[in-house]
């Protein structure tokens, strides 16, 4: 049997949909992280039968709302202490900074140093999102 | 107020300001010499990360003839980018010496980025393949000296519609006033991409049609906007041998069209439109630069909120 350790302090994401769990870790780019970090695929879930599950253990400076843009299922829950310390509600926000590149290579975010990547949400029912400085779609799917 | 703003993308105008600034420019046209002074001791700094003579020297011609000065460099891809100096370092340093920018860089979003470490109006001379207002400014002045009117025209745009940055904002820009009908004319390859459409058009209207032959519809237009073809942009040999004669403009198809239809183009052209046209009284694009100088007279003025009368 797998376990788990729950965490002191950190981030746990939970309810992640199954399959999204793995883009989502790499995309907070935890595979680099040189703390405590727990990437689950497949855990057993009441409400959904299955779900994915990251746990952080460490404050990460990131606008964690956003991840509703990848999915609107998951939870987020801030632990201190072992206990859960604050619920984040996940959702699309009009306007998201870091977090995703833009893949334009031509973009100027692409060579400029020090630049923080902005996006801004253009259709709310098809989560699309476009770079506030080349436009460029950022494509969920892709 | 167009005063102190920057003009990164030609979404930045609204239709009132758009008007604002061609009737500013309809004067300067008229009486040029009225506003050689307008400007005295202010610099306009042209920063071409990349080089562009044609639109650097409309830029600087503009700004002599409203009496300013000019600071700048235009320099080649490899150097700006090996020195390794930031573009909002740079455009800091430059704002410090000039009263209003112009700036060209190869990569997108660059104006909109500098534009917000400025404190200096920033004029978008081009983005990469992304905006470059100040044609599409030029090119409404040019219909407007020869239409009188932006409403109820029906535009042909022809040639590579897929990658032309200069199609899609006038376009987009000619959608905004009223009744005006486009027809996209181009090889299915080189189709107008469909995020433009949607940008665009609504859902809802039917202002368009897409066809492939300049022939057929040459004799509807009101504005014939023409733009180059490459060979390369093919994707087979055969579709370019069949396609190629249909988007050379030729004196035969200006035969067909209307007395007063004005051909359009952005230039610098190759064979899309043979030489023998240069004369006929419709072709607008040689006048077209000239009125790219005056639309960039009037913008400068704008931006800078200097007092004409
Ligand atoms: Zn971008």
């Amino acid at each position: 049997m797998l376990s788990i350790t729950s965490i002191k302090k950190g981030i746990v994401i939970d309810h992640i949909s199954p399959g999204n769990g793995y883009e989502i870790f790499k995309l907070l780019e935890l595979d680099k992280a040189d703390f405590r970090v727990a990437l689950i695929i497949n855990a057993d879930s009441k409400k959904f039968g299955r779900k994915d599950l990251i746990k952080i253990e460490n404050e990460i400076d990131l606008d964690l709302r956003a991840l509703g843009i990848l999915d609107k299922n998951l939870t987020i829950n801030i632990i201190e202490d072992e206990m859960i310390k604050e619920k984040i509600e996940v959702d699309l926000p009009k306007m998201f900074e870091g977090i995703f590149k833009c893949k334009n290579p031509r973009c100027i975010t692409s060579s400029e140093r020090d630049v923080v990547q902005k996006f801004e949400l253009v259709s709310e029912d098809k989560t699309i999102y476009k770079c506030a400085y080349c436009d460029h779609l950022l494509n969920m799917e892709e | 107020m167009l005063k102190g703003r920057n003009l990164i993308n030609p979404d930045d105008l609204n239709v009132d300001e758009i008007y604002e600034i061609i009737e500013l420019a309809r004067k300067i046209v008229k009486s040029p010499h009225n506003y050689s002074n307008v400007c005295n001791g202010r610099i306009l700094g042209t920063l071409f990360f990349e080089p562009s003579t044609r639109t650097r020297l409309s830029f600087e011609a503009a700004m002599l003839r409203l009496g300013g000065g000019i600071v700048g460099f235009s320099e080649s891809a490899s150097s700006s980018t090996s020195k390794g100096e930031s573009l909002i370092d740079t455009i800091r340093t430059v704002g410090a010496y000039s009263d209003i920018i112009a700036m060209r860089h190869p990569k997108e979003g660059s104006a909109q980025l500098a534009g917000n470490y400025t404190s200096v109006p920033l004029i978008n001379a081009g983005d990469g393949g992304h905006y470059h207002p100040t044609q599409t400014l030029t090119d409404l002045l040019t219909i407007m000296e020869s239409k009188g009117t932006f409403d109820n025209l029906v535009v042909g745009l022809c040639g590579d519609l897929k990658f032309g940055r200069t199609v899609h904002s006038l376009l987009k820009t000619m959608n905004k006033f009223k009744k005006n009908k486009f027809v996209l004319i181009s090889p299915e390859e080189l189709q107008i991409p469909n995020y433009v459409k949607t940008l665009a058009f609504d859902e809802n209207s039917n202002n368009y049609v897409e066809v492939e032959k300049l022939e057929d519809v040459i004799d509807q237009l009101d504005i014939l906007y023409m733009t180059r073809v490459q060979k390369e942009r093919f994707f087979n040999e055969a579709d370019y041998v069949r396609l190629k004669d249909s988007y050379i403009l030729s004196p035969r198809k200006m035969k067909k069209a209307k007395d007063d239809m004005i051909v359009l183009h952005p230039l610098p052209r190759v064979n899309e439109i043979s030489v023998e046209v240069d004369n006929d009284p419709r072709a607008m694009y040689f006048k077209q630069v000239k009125y790219g100088m005056y639309a960039r007279m009037a913008l400068i003025i704008k931006l800078m909120g200097v007092e004409v009368c």
